[in-house]
């Protein structure tokens, strides 16, 4: 009961970054080479997925597409932990000054855009590619972390191990490191779990809309588009690559949920 | 309530500001001049130099900034350089499918996300429960722009119940308007529809367990009445907030969906405009859909603050 959702959720995750990774050593087939003769082949003996409409085989495209989708994802919550979290714990130590108040509007501003809005602005005006992706998507990032961070040391501000830490003459850049940091480390794991699928989902809506990454780096969620005006004449195309976000994205949210309730029973949400 | 009315609306209005700048800062170092764009390769330098004073374009950019935001203000959102029409008419056309896009998708999202909500709690942890969750585990998983794909795939392709893509025009009828905006509106909901599930769920646990259900219950209440009446009741302000965000995610959701249907909408205004460097129409339907997000998260404050009076202290 315990583990529900963590096992098979890091299950799933676990397949998507083995398939991730094995693309730099091995794939059925190799992405760049097209083969007309063969395309629209279906799912079969020799193509597991079949091929496209260049004739490239889809599982190979998949498995490297991953790659760019999870490359695009962690780089955004790098961004995001990065930044957010030291604004957090400095918003937190100033709390209620002119400081913590400027972090906290900026914070609202950013939620003012919706995110994909700004996403595709920015990709629009500096140019479609996999780095402004992930700079759009970790954009969103940063007030989630730094509310979320703000919002837990703010808490641990006023117990006794913090007093203790300043009566022993600790200041609050010491404390905010050796000691909100470590107890908050367990919320930020599961946030970034979380906003890890978000990221994936981000980044394939992007590059569906020609936004992410170009050509010829394999992406889903171009890979869907491709598919779109061919979908009467081969369904798998637009079928396959749906389903990798979806077993990504599914894995991910599975294991944000198991590990929230591994790592911190009173969060648990069974209820 | 006056006092927390105006900290609001200051707020507010500083968001607006600072919006405005960025999106204005945003454009402005968009490489490509707008009027060279226009004229092509081969324009004269004098015939672009009229173009860009005509346009405005060889004003500084702080005057410029001040002749938009006061234009907007005035709901003149200014001239479109590709199509020389007033940026106000373009989109009030095309207000009249994104709107009514959202709303039908907000609709359908909340007709499926309340009973299922509530069925999922009034069986916690039985198998009506488990399967609702699991349900909405996948809609969130799923990209809507791939359940579009499918469902075009199924309904238009296959079963040809629905045509796979763009707008039959109001003036062809309700029902004809309606339904070409039916498989977009139901790709828009799902993901809607499981997070409002989720929030339905766990809201409506949270009051089952106060002291007011069991004095319900006690009072001679049926479980079903006491559900219906007591705890719906109080399980809402959640489930409102969130309704109030996903509006910010249905206009987002909206500008991917209307792209994969074709639709005329806002969302495929913003695409072509970016696409035609046609930049004051790109700000200024950005700051609208932003003037939009911020306001309905204002009424909702609002709102709240007017039905629970604690929180009109200081936020926090």
């Amino acid at each position: 009961m315990k583990l529900r959702s963590l096992v098979p959720g890091a299950l799933l995750v676990l397949l998507v970054v083995i398939a991730a990774l094995l693309s730099y050593l091995w794939t059925p087939f190799d992405v760049a080479t097209l083969d007309i003769r063969n395309k629209f082949a279906s799912p079969g003996a020799e193509h597991w997925l079949g091929t496209d409409h260049l004739g490239r085989d889809i599982l190979s495209m998949l498995m490297v597409g991953a790659r760019t989708s999870i490359a695009v994802a962690l780089v955004a919550v790098g961004i995001g932990m990065g930044v957010g979290v030291p604004l957090g714990l400095l918003a937190a130590a100033r709390a209620h000054s002119w400081l913590d108040e400027l972090i906290m509007r900026g914070n609202d501003l950013v939620f003012a855009f919706p995110a994909l809005l700004i996403a595709i602005m920015i990709t629009a005006v500096f140019g479609p590619g996999a780095i402004n992706a992930i700079i759009a998507i970790g954009i969103f990032n940063i007030p989630v972390f730094a509310r979320l961070t703000r919002g837990a040391a703010m808490s641990l501000w006023n117990r006794e191990f913090i007093l203790a830490a300043r009566v022993a003459g600790k200041g609050p850049l010491r404390i905010s490191l050796e000691h909100l940091l470590p107890n908050i480390t367990n919320l930020l794991v599961v946030q970034g779990t979380i906003q890890f699928s978000l990221g994936i989902l981000a980044e394939a809506g992007l590059s569906y809309v020609g936004l992410g990454a170009q050509p010829p780096i394999p992406s889903w969620g171009r890979m869907l588009a491709e598919s779109q005006t061919l979908i009467s004449l081969a369904p798998h195309l637009a079928l396959f690559p749906g389903l990798a976000i979806v077993i990504t994205v599914l894995g991910l949210n599975l294991l944000g949920d198991g590990l929230r309730d591994w790592l911190d029973p009173r969060l648990r949400r069974e209820r | 309530m006056l006092h927390y009315l105006f900290r609001r609306l200051g707020s507010l209005l500083a968001t607006l500001l600072v919006a405005s700048l960025v999106v204005f800062l945003v454009i402005e170092v968009v490489p490509g001049d707008p009027a060279s764009y226009m004229l092509g390769m081969n324009a004269q330098a004098d015939t672009v130099a009229a173009l860009r004073s005509e346009l405005g374009l060889d004003q500084s950019g702080p005057a410029r900034y001040l002749q938009w935001i006061s234009g907007m203000l005035q709901g003149d959102f200014g001239q479109s350089y590709t199509y020389r029409t007033p940026v106000a008419d373009m989109v009030a056309d095309r207000l009249w499918i994104s709107l009514p896009l959202a709303l039908y998708a907000l609709f359908l999202s909340t007709v499926l996300a309340f009973p299922a909500g509530i069925w999922a709690a009034s069986h916690r942890g039985g198998v009506a429960d488990t399967t609702v969750m699991g349900f909405t585990q996948l809609g969130i998983a799923i990209p809507n722009f791939w359940f579009a794909l499918l469902l075009v795939m199924f309904f238009a392709v296959n079963l040809g119940w629905f045509s796979a893509g763009g707008f039959a025009g109001w003036e062809s009828g309700l029902f004809a308007g309606l339904k070409s905006l039916t498989l977009p509106a139901i790709s828009l909901a799902l993901p809607q529809a499981a997070i409002l599930t989720r929030v339905m769920r766990s809201s409506l646990l949270d009051v089952l367990g106060e002291d007011f259900m069991r004095t319900a219950r006690a009072k001679g209440l049926s479980e079903r009445q006491a559900l219906l009446r007591h705890a719906l009741r109080n399980a809402m302000i959640p489930v409102l907030t969130i309704m109030g965000l996903q509006f910010s995610f249905l206009i987002a959701g909206a500008i991917i969906i209307e792209n994969v249907f074709f639709l005329p909408g806002l969302g495929r205004l913003i695409f072509q405009s970016i696409a035609q460097r046609d930049l004051i129409v790109v700000e200024s339907v950005v700051m609208l859909l932003v003037f939009a997000v911020v306001m309905v998260t204002f009424v909702i404050d609002l709102a709240y603050a007017w039905v629970d009076p604690r929180l009109r202290q200081q936020r926090r």
